[in-house]
């Protein structure tokens, strides 16, 4: 962007434009810092001014999350964490591998393949939702494991993955292949040591995009998970109001520490999760 | 290529492959037999009941109203997600200065669950607590119930329109930045004023990202769920249903699966018919 040489503007001009960019900055800031500051404040505290600053740094609003007994906060992320931990590691291999076929290896049949791939990407999950929960909620060795929300959610992000990883995967010179066939490598050797290595960066975007994905997905972990002790966050955040009444302070300290481990993951890493989200937005 | 293996293609194409066909295509066509058959309580058996469910849809006064929220939505989603994005990308590309802040902050949202920024909406429209009416009482005013009939739809839309703005701000931008620079210089020689530039060369040399960002942000629309069904639940008295919270409604809390799968079914038409006609039509102009 350095390189644009950048029009020369008069300083009301530039001091306005500044201005307005900066009230739409403030707008995406303001309702998290809301909810901050009101973690740390009673619900009387709340209510006499909900924009003050905290009178004092007070931890009880997150003790009340750690300590409720039906759904502990803490057993919920670490299921968020195995569920999201376990469809990143499914999608990224399963999408991996066939990847490699549809790229690096010779067959008529992929171009179909792939076009029922792009297809599928027109089917939203409302529409397999029904017979799915039918499904794992029929098959007794997934029935009431964490394994009926993660099967579904790589399935549902396989479509994708794969026509992202295809593409990446096209790019990498076809010689190397054939060097390595020179001397005696099979495919599985090609895949593991050279398809996988040069692919790390859109193995990256992946991981990223489908994580945030399986975080955040509410409506298929609702509906497959039954059993409470296996729900992740955001189910847990959904009954949060019925849980916990009127204690606003309680909420507001869930919402935030919901968002925490996305928001430690925007700061560190943030030019991954961009390309990660807008991966393909804009594709054909 | 090397490999010319349709053993190895097989066993890498597979697992994959097995998956789709189970958790995808087949649920597919179970809608499609579901829509067409008289399916409650998730019961083992269903009857084939004809275009039953697709008559109690058409007659159906909630599907108007999720369609016309819908409706309103869309047009909402324009204004901001493609328009007010588009001048924010525009503006922040001509500054100077903070840049990276910008584009930070603006995309921020995007990475929030609807869920936890559905609550933070709801909490925020509170009657007693709420941040809207702290303001009432700030400028002397009585606080007052947001949430009605009439305002719910619009309450339960500000956060769906105001998270994505962001995300098309940063692809605008992504955008912006592949026109090359001296297209630029050549116009600002003839004197162009910044308004002119945009309307005559910033918009036509990003018409491809223009067409798939609307068709993005229509179809989106027909697939908001969390955040509506976390601030509503589309109420009160169905004044806000999507046909994303009607169908779980009529799922999960009516367990008419027929029903809810010829529901389905209407969203998925639409979203077929959006992606492939927006995209022709406006390809075509």
């Amino acid at each position: 962007m350095a390189m644009k040489s950048k029009q020369s503007r008069s300083i009301p001009k530039s001091i306005a434009t500044h201005a307005l960019l900066f009230a739409w900055a403030v707008t995406t800031v303001l309702p998290l810092l809301w909810v901050f500051i009101n973690s740390f404040k009673s619900s009387n505290e709340m209510l006499r001014n909900s924009m003050a600053l905290p009178t004092s740094l007070d931890f009880k609003n997150y003790a009340t999350l750690m300590s409720y007994p039906d759904v502990s906060l803490p057993r919920s992320f670490l299921n968020s964490f195995i569920i999201s931990g376990s469809v990143v590691l499914g999608a990224l291999l399963l999408s991996g591998m066939a990847s490699f076929a549809l790229s690096r290896i010779e067959s008529k049949a992929s171009k179909y393949v792939e076009s029922l791939l792009v297809a599928c990407l027109l089917a939203p999950s409302f529409a397999t939702i029904i017979p799915n929960f039918v499904t794992v909620s029929r098959l007794s060795f997934m029935k009431d494991t964490y394994l009926t929300a993660i099967v579904p959610q790589i399935s549902g992000n396989l479509c994708f993955t794969i026509i992202l990883l295809t593409g990446f995967m096209r790019s990498i010179p076809y010689e190397i292949d054939e060097a390595a066939v020179m001397d005696g490598a099979s495919a599985p050797l090609l895949f593991w040591q050279i398809a996988v290595p040069l692919s790390k960066p859109m193995f990256a975007t992946v991981s990223i995009m489908v994580f945030i994905a399986s975080y955040n997905d509410l409506l298929t972990s609702m509906v497959y998970l039954s059993r409470q002790a296996l729900k992740p966050v955001c189910v847990i955040l959904s009954m949060v109001s019925n849980m916990f009444g009127t204690d606003y302070g309680a909420m507001m300290a869930a919402i935030f520490i919901t968002m925490l481990p996305l928001m430690l993951l925007y700061t560190l890493a943030q030019e991954q999760v961009l390309k990660g989200l807008t991966a393909g937005a804009t594709k054909g | 290529m090397a490999v010319k293996s349709s053993r190895y293609w097989l066993i890498f194409i597979s697992p994959a492959m097995f998956l789709i066909a189970v958790f995808l295509l087949w649920p597919l066509a179970k809608t499609v037999v579901y829509s067409f058959s008289e399916w409650k309580n998730f019961s083992i058996t269903y009857t084939f009941a004809g275009l039953a469910n697709y008559k109690r849809m058409a007659a159906d006064s909630v599907i108007r109203i999720a369609l016309k929220n819908s409706g309103i939505l869309i047009i909402f989603a324009l204004i901001f997600q493609v328009g007010f994005s588009l001048l924010l990308a525009i503006l922040v590309d001509s500054v100077n200065h903070l840049f990276k802040f910008y584009r930070t902050v603006y995309f921020f949202p995007i990475v929030i669950s609807g869920t936890a920024i559905g609550l933070m909406f709801a909490l925020a429209y509170k009657y007693e607590y709420g941040l809207l009416n702290f303001f009432l009482t700030l400028f002397g005013q009585e606080k007052r119930v947001w949430i009605t009939p009439k305002t719910s739809i619009f309450l339960a839309l500000i956060p769906v329109v105001w998270q994505y703005v962001g995300f098309y701000f940063v692809i605008f931008l992504t955008g912006l930045s592949k026109i090359p620079a001296d297209v630029y210089e050549a116009a600002m020689l003839d004197g162009v004023t910044p308004i002119q530039k945009a309307i005559k060369i910033t918009i036509p040399m990003l018409r491809d990202t223009l067409v798939s960002c609307t068709v993005l942000v229509v179809s989106g629309c027909f697939r908001v769920f969390d955040t509506v069904f976390i601030i509503t639940k589309g109420g009160p008295l169905d004044s806000s249903q999507f046909l994303s919270t009607y169908m779980y409604k009529m799922a999960f809390e009516n367990f008419n699966g027929g029903y809810a799968s010829a529901i389905a079914m209407l969203m998925i038409f639409i979203g077929v018919f959006i992606t492939v006609c927006l995209r022709k039509a406006l390809k075509a102009q």
